[in-house]
């Protein structure tokens, strides 16, 4: 348990106790302010090594899925770069690659179809760690009608309404409130749904983020809050952005629980959300920041001129890709060579998908109108 | 026909709605325990209780974004603003999330909202508190703006815009709440979204007015009248989507128009009206269209800026006159 002690600060506590409280203590002092106030918050942390697969109640063949389900996230954004260089991919790609463990790890700790989940524009992992399919979403940034989004939304954004996925969001920080209004629907139709909202570090700095946190905790919504955190907003370290680079300090000022989660081990993630979930099922929010790392540029452009070599080298011994693969072998669950089957069949299965976005149709010239209204006879050119 | 005031109108929309659909919610600043600022949603806590008629922070951000998450799963949120000023702080989840998600999820996803509150100017409330919006938000495509100058309208286009699945703001006037006026008292009265009314039948000049301008159309046809000419009075009531169709008629009949518009002139709901117009109708006018706005500034304090601000009755009579070259 990390413990956070600051000052001045007030005692926590429920709000409404706490005004009792407060008051009570005022009457007892003669005067409203103390000499000296203090905190102590217990969070929640979830480190790499931590958990075993068992203790997150998987079985083996889970344990396989999920190191495929990696695979296929890490093999489609590394073809989708390549796609990119030949000009089949336009706009803005940017690449989950390195933070495969958050998007699995959540995947398999909540009910597909019943949860819900919502992220910013890097939702490639999530929307393939979901069951969206790779075909759908290859044409989708290809702009082809195969597309998820009929080629409206390119890479940024994926929906699937059927897994769950609210996007897929362009707009940093904007989607935050979005998830919560998820979760407030969940709460209002007795669903048994959460929601659970991704931002980047980046988005910590957006107004957006902090009225959401306090949304869902004066309305108690079953929602999570998750800052993945890979410590640059695009070229700007976390430590030139903000005075706390500890967001999971900001639950305390929402007076929601807290955690701290490796986001390089899936089963530190699997087991995060877990209980995370278990929480909001209870409408009991949470925020939660997830320590992660991308190992490419934030988008295509990037010379990552911010970061040294080194820095880069240094974090590939953290690959989460290459930390279940030696948990698999370690723990016996299969062999290298069944290992490299699934990977020949994710390639497999990447390499499909290009060739189903290539034979996708573009949209029709017609299609520019559909979808702007519910009415289907937009521009109302009668 | 029962006479209500237009925030009687509102409230009997609502409420008739939420009777009629559980999944529709009010939610925002004062709607609650208040009683609404404006009293338009006045003992509606009583009747629906703190799950659908819920009170929020000062943080139209954060709700207007939660509104367009709860409509994306399957609620119809209306979101109050207290005045449509404050809707700039939110402008981001109107605009980019509300207007455009249907769109960029290929259909998956309708956000079913409405954004309603006051619009325009009220007086002597300096510049941030006295913004006609409707300008701006038209001009934003997967949004529909309504803009009723009377409790009948504002009865009939609330309950249409609530049922509507698209993201619609619905633009009301603090100096309107109080106005009275016959409101039908049919069962399930509903106006369709996009459809003006001729409230006054004319051959002389059209003159086009929506919200309270509307009311200043119709006091300048009456001066007309008096001196023998026929003024033909049309309210758009929705400006996106406009029915351009209805004006278009009603130039074809008369030649001349002059439009009363509250926006800001520079382009806005009247130079878009006269772009259109002229589109469709140039071989039909006999004079070109006159357009009477708010100035071109930001709204003053002082009483008698605000109210050399504000569309003058008696410039848009003498617009009406010059149209005709009766002047």
């Amino acid at each position: 348990m990390a413990k956070l002690t600051r000052k001045p600060a007030t005692k926590k506590a429920p709000a409404k106790k706490r005004a009792t409280k407060s008051q009570a203590d005022s009457d007892a002092q003669g005067g409203v302010i103390p000499d000296k106030l203090s905190l102590t918050v217990d969070f929640a942390t979830y480190p790499a090594g931590k958990y075993s697969h068992t203790d997150c109640d998987l079985s083996e063949d889970q344990v396989l899925g999920m190191y495929r389900n990696m695979l296929l996230q890490r093999r489609f954004e590394e073809r989708a770069a390549q796609m990119y260089g030949k000009q089949k991919i336009a706009g803005f790609l940017h690449l989950y690659i390195g933070q495969e463990a958050i998007s699995t790890g959540t995947a398999t700790a909540i009910n597909i179809g019943q949860d819900s989940v919502i992220t910013a524009y890097r939702d490639h992992g999530h929307g393939l760690a979901l069951g969206m399919s790779p075909n759908e979403g290859m044409a989708e940034m290809f702009g082809k009608v195969g597309g998820c989004s009929r080629g409206k939304g390119g890479s940024m954004h994926f929906f699937s309404k059927e897994k769950g996925l609210f996007g897929g969001h362009g707009i940093v920080g904007a989607h935050v409130p979005v998830g919560v209004g998820i979760a407030f629907g969940h709460k209002y139709k007795e669903s048994g749904g959460v929601a659970i909202a991704f931002y980047g570090d980046g988005a910590v700095g957006q107004g957006a983020i902090h009225e959401a946190a306090n949304l869902m905790s004066v309305y108690e919504l079953p929602a999570i809050l998750v800052v993945e955190n890979n410590q640059y907003a695009m070229g700007t370290s976390i430590h030139r952005a903000f005075g706390q680079t500890e967001f999971s300090h900001h639950s305390v000022a929402y007076d929601v629980k807290g955690a701290v989660v490796d986001g390089m081990d899936v089963f530190a993630v699997c087991k995060a959300m877990q209980d995370h979930v278990a929480l909001a099922r209870e409408n009991k929010p949470t925020m939660m920041e997830i320590r992660t790392y991308r190992y490419r540029g934030h988008s295509m452009s990037d010379p990552q001129k911010y970061r040294t070599k080194e820095e880069l080298e240094s974090k590939k011994n953290e690959d989460p890709i290459i930390r279940l693969k030696a948990y698999i072998l370690e723990n016996k669950i299969t062999n290298d060579d069944a290992l490299d089957a699934i990977d020949d069949d994710v390639k497999k299965e990447v390499m499909a998908s290009v060739e189903f976005a290539e034979n996708s149709p573009a949209p029709e010239l017609s299609e520019i109108y559909d979808n702007v209204y519910d009415e289907a006879d937009y521009p109302y050119l009668s | 026909m029962a006479i209500l005031q237009y925030r009687e109108a509102l409230r009997a929309a609502m409420t008739e709605e939420m009777e009629r659909d559980e999944r529709v919610f009010l939610m925002g600043e004062e709607v609650a325990e208040y009683n609404g600022a404006y009293k338009v949603s006045e003992g509606m806590l009583e009747k629906f209780g703190p799950k659908r008629i819920i009170d929020t922070p000062i943080s139209e951000n954060g709700f207007c974004g939660l509104g367009v998450g709860a409509a994306m799963n399957g609620l119809r949120p209306i979101i109050e603003f207290m005045t449509f000023n404050f809707s700039f702080v939110a402008i981001d989840q109107i605009i980019n999330n509300a207007a455009k998600i249907r769109y960029m999820s290929g259909g998956q996803f309708k956000v079913p909202i409405v954004f309603r509150g006051a619009n325009g100017a009220a007086g002597q409330l300096a510049a941030t508190h006295n913004t006609s919006t409707e300008s701006i938000y038209s001009t934003v495509p997967g949004l529909k703006v309504i803009t009723p100058s009377n409790p009948d309208d504002a009865k009939g286009l609330l309950k249409s815009a609530i049922r509507d699945d698209n993201p619609v703001l619905f633009m009301e006037s603090e100096v309107m709440f109080g106005m009275k006026g016959e409101v039908s008292d049919a069962e399930d009265y509903i106006i369709p979204i996009g459809k003006a009314r001729i409230a006054r039948e004319g051959t002389d000049v059209t003159i086009v007015a929506h919200s309270k301008s509307y009311w200043i159309a119709m006091k300048v046809a009456e001066r007309l009248e008096y001196e023998g000419y026929s003024a033909e009075v049309i309210d758009p009531r929705t400006i996106r989507p406009l029915d351009i169709d209805t004006i278009v008629e009603s130039i074809k009949k008369t030649n001349r128009c002059v439009i009363i518009d509250e926006s800001n002139p520079f382009a806005s709901i009247s130079s878009e009206m006269t772009y259109q117009i002229q589109e469709r109708a140039f071989d039909h006018l006999d004079a070109p269209i006159v357009r009477i706005t708010a100035k071109d500034v930001p709204a003053p304090y002082a009483k008698n800026l605000i109210e050399y601000y504000m569309p003058q009755e008696e410039d848009a009579y003498q617009a009406c006159k010059r149209v005709m070259y009766v002047q």
